[in-house]
């Protein structure tokens, strides 16, 4: 595609790359941006929509694929109205056939379209594993900077609905391992818009994970346009006994642990770190140097995931910060269950934070 | 070119779209055919000299097909490929130099060394790849036509193209190939899949890889996309047949099948030892050699229903023109720069890299493609 100039939020610059005709934008990360606390309450999924919609009306590039996206309004009503308002050309359902839409939404990106591609279930993104880890993270490198895949994949990750073990999965324990994608997850409403928004700008392949168990969550989110940058931690609570560090869903869980380790006395940081590539190594880095202990929550399995390798950052970059080993609050080991019970225990809670918050700074 | 004729039209007019091809384009084609096999013979060469690394898959004997076909569309309409990828990137235009080195692993390749023999990428000539998972570039042929679409249809730029997707036969039994046909008939999408098939996958005859072998264009045909079987050794009966489908699938917007019989002279792979198949099969293959038969067809008189627009000399001098232009791109690789670790290693990752992707350390930009 050569006829097209990628357009430009207010505020935002064009960078040129060989590989993008018409550029893309980067928003003004040094603005500041808008109030957290308001009374704009909205849900997650309806903060999902919002970034969605008002990037597709400023770029005519963007389109939406997915199963049940368009006439079902959304298998959770993440798209709902947005058919409506942008027609099935751009509103696309597709079939069931994952390897499918998201190997030929890859061509339409390195064409030179801005595809957003609904994974129902990151749990489905499996069937799909050749088209969005050989294809999507590895196209700019293996063709010397000719081609890129500006493309976002997004859907539900992680169990909590008891819907057992080929239905529950976090890919994020997996995908991180690839170089070439970007990966964002964020743990409420008004980070879902702000990241999302970044996310479709983003010129690189975003892998963002949502929650089934999170669309329904309700806070406040700003009408006005703005954009998260990648790579920037935000410290949800304060406090200089102990780092708990999570990113997605169990951010809440930790929050509500804060809570009663307050109650004990003690106080800690809380980092919620919302990307996890690019990972605010510097933000966790400057927290241990105030506290000298962590815990990492992380609701993927513990061999060879996102919290091992914290821990081997930490330990190349704070080991003599240290006062403490650092600790880990994984997802059991295990296939993920069905019983309410077991399911409970296998997911990181607050209980197994607060607990390990208790080990951690005994 | 070697010479030029005053005559371009064909001696008889018979109603087919090669009618109107000019003595000239005949014999460019013969010189593209003749370029792809020149320049394998000397890939074969620098990769049993361990010039070339890794897998290395040769398209000797299937040269009708890349430039029958390629020949048949413009110039900017999106073609992608599996990893037996040198001679349509040839086909395509792209310079044997860049090619060759390429292969080499030279920063003067089109990927800058970083791709290799199955990752023949040309953005200029709208080549989106070589790619080396066996039906992994059919879904994508399937968004290149999707894009192109979308570009006239909702942006309102541009014109109706038609993208063309190969694959081996061997590409055939994969779920992503099936995937691809049935959303490419589903969303009336214009691309074409063009099967050249060599009758292997790999090492394994087609009779025993897929069902119902006699009969591929059924694949097609069951998901509502218009199939047809072309001989692939003539490459002016390829012109013939696919030229009317590829315009045909560009007017209408709609997917086109092509089973496209070839067979390829080498191995599999340069790995190949070939104890599938005997050497009488390859020579009795040979005996069909399209190179061969449209140099005989210009070369034959007109009474006798040839063109008649090339000598012995000519056909001489255009292939030591073309040895000449081989040998060149092969000293041009040899003399090639090895890429720097520090610009390379690290560069053409991220479009857009930001600090902390990795923990160690730092993505950068390297240096521009050399095709940019």
């Amino acid at each position: 595609m050569t006829t097209l100039t990628a357009p430009t939020p207010p505020g935002a610059t064009r960078h040129d790359h060989p590989a993008l005709p018409g550029g893309y934008a980067v928003p003004d990360f040094d603005k500041p941006l808008p109030p957290r606390e308001g009374d704009r309450e909205i849900q997650y999924r309806e903060a999902l929509r919002e970034a969605m919609s008002e990037e597709m009306r400023r770029d005519e590039r963007v389109f939406l694929i997915g199963e049940e996206v368009a006439e079902y309004n959304g298998a959770y009503k993440v798209s709902q109205g947005m058919l409506d308002e942008f027609g099935a050309k751009r509103i696309i359902d597709s079939p069931i056939s994952e390897n499918g839409f998201a190997g030929m939404s890859i061509g339409a990106a390195m064409y030179g379209l801005r595809p957003i591609v609904e994974f129902m279930s990151w749990s489905f993104s499996f069937v799909a594993a050749d088209a969005i880890l050989n294809n999507a993270p590895k196209m700019l490198y293996m063709s010397g900077g000719q081609w890129g895949c500006p493309i976002v994949f997004r859907g539900n990750d992680g169990a909590g609905g008891q819907l057992a073990s080929t239905h529950s999965w976090c890919v994020e324990g997996l995908y991180a391992n690839v170089p070439g994608l970007k990966i964002a997850i964020p743990s409420n409403p008004y980070d879902a818009k702000g990241l999302l928004k970044t996310a479709i700008l983003d010129p690189d392949p975003v892998f963002f994970l949502e929650s089934e168990r999170m669309l329904g969550d309700k806070a406040h989110v700003p009408e006005e346009e703005y954009y998260i940058p990648f790579g920037k931690a935000r410290l949800v609570r304060e406090g200089g006994d102990c780092t708990i560090i999570s990113w997605g869903r169990p951010v809440n869980f930790a929050a509500e642990a804060c809570e009663r380790l307050a109650a004990d006395g003690i106080e800690c940081d809380l980092l919620d770190m919302r990307t996890i590539r690019p990972l605010d190594m510097d933000a966790v880095v400057e927290s241990i140097k105030k506290t000298n202990r962590i815990v990492i929550v992380d609701q993927s399995w513990p061999f060879g995931g996102v919290a091992s390798e914290v821990i081997s950052q930490i330990t190349e970059q704070a080991f003599d910060w240290l006062d403490a080993p650092p600790v880990r609050v994984n997802t059991a080991d295990v296939p993920t269950p069905y019983a309410k019970g077991l399911e409970s225990a296998y997911l990181p809670n607050p209980d197994r934070i607060y607990d390990a918050v208790k080990q951690c700074t005994a | 070119m070697t010479q030029a004729s005053a005559s371009t039209k064909s001696p008889q007019s018979t109603g087919k779209p090669s009618d109107g091809l000019s003595d000239d384009t005949l014999r460019k084609w013969l010189y593209d055919m003749q370029l792809i096999r020149e320049f394998e013979t000397r890939t074969m060469q620098a990769y049993q000299q361990a010039k070339i690394g890794g897998f290395c898959h040769i398209y000797s004997g299937q040269e009708a097909c890349a430039v029958g076909t390629i020949n048949s569309v413009n110039q900017d309409d999106p073609v992608v490929l599996a990893y037996r990828d040198h001679g349509h990137a040839l086909a395509r235009g792209m310079h044997p130099r860049a090619c060759m080195a390429e292969m080499y692993g030279k920063l003067e390749g089109c990927a800058k060394g970083k791709g290799g023999s199955m990752h023949m990428f040309d953005k200029p000539n709208w080549l989106f790849g070589g790619h080396g998972i066996v039906g992994a570039q059919t879904p994508l042929g399937a968004g290149l036509a999707f894009a192109a679409r979308y570009e006239w249809e909702v942006l309102g730029k541009g014109k109706k193209k038609v993208a063309l997707c190969y694959l081996g036969d061997g590409a055939i039994d994969q779920g992503a190939f099936h995937e691809a046909l049935n959303l490419a008939s589903l969303f009336s999408i214009p691309v074409i899949y063009i099967i050249e098939n060599n009758g292997y996958s790999m090492g394994t005859a087609i009779h025993r890889h897929t069902a119902n072998h006699e009969n591929l264009i059924s694949r097609g045909q069951s998901y509502g996309i218009k199939s047809i079987e072309i001989d692939g050794f003539d490459i002016v009966d390829v012109y013939d047949q696919f030229k009317p489908l590829a315009d045909e699938c560009r007017d209408l917007q709609r997917p086109g099948f092509v089973d496209l019989k070839t067979y390829r002279y080498m191995g599999h792979s340069m790995s190949d030892p070939q104890k599938y198949r005997t050497k009488d099969e390859v020579d009795t293959w040979k005996e069909k050699d399209s190179i061969a038969a449209l140099a005989s067809r210009l070369m034959t008189a007109k009474s006798d229903g040839g063109r008649e627009c090339l000598s012995e000399d000519d056909w001489k001098a255009m292939r030591s023109e073309i040895a000449e232009i081989v040998r060149d791109a092969v000293q041009f690789a040899e003399n090639g720069t090895d890429p720097d670790v520090g610009a390379e290693l690290y560069s053409d990752v991220y479009i857009h890299p930001v600090p902390n992707l990795s923990p160690m350390g730092d993505y950068i930009h390297g240096d521009k493609n050399p095709l940019l």
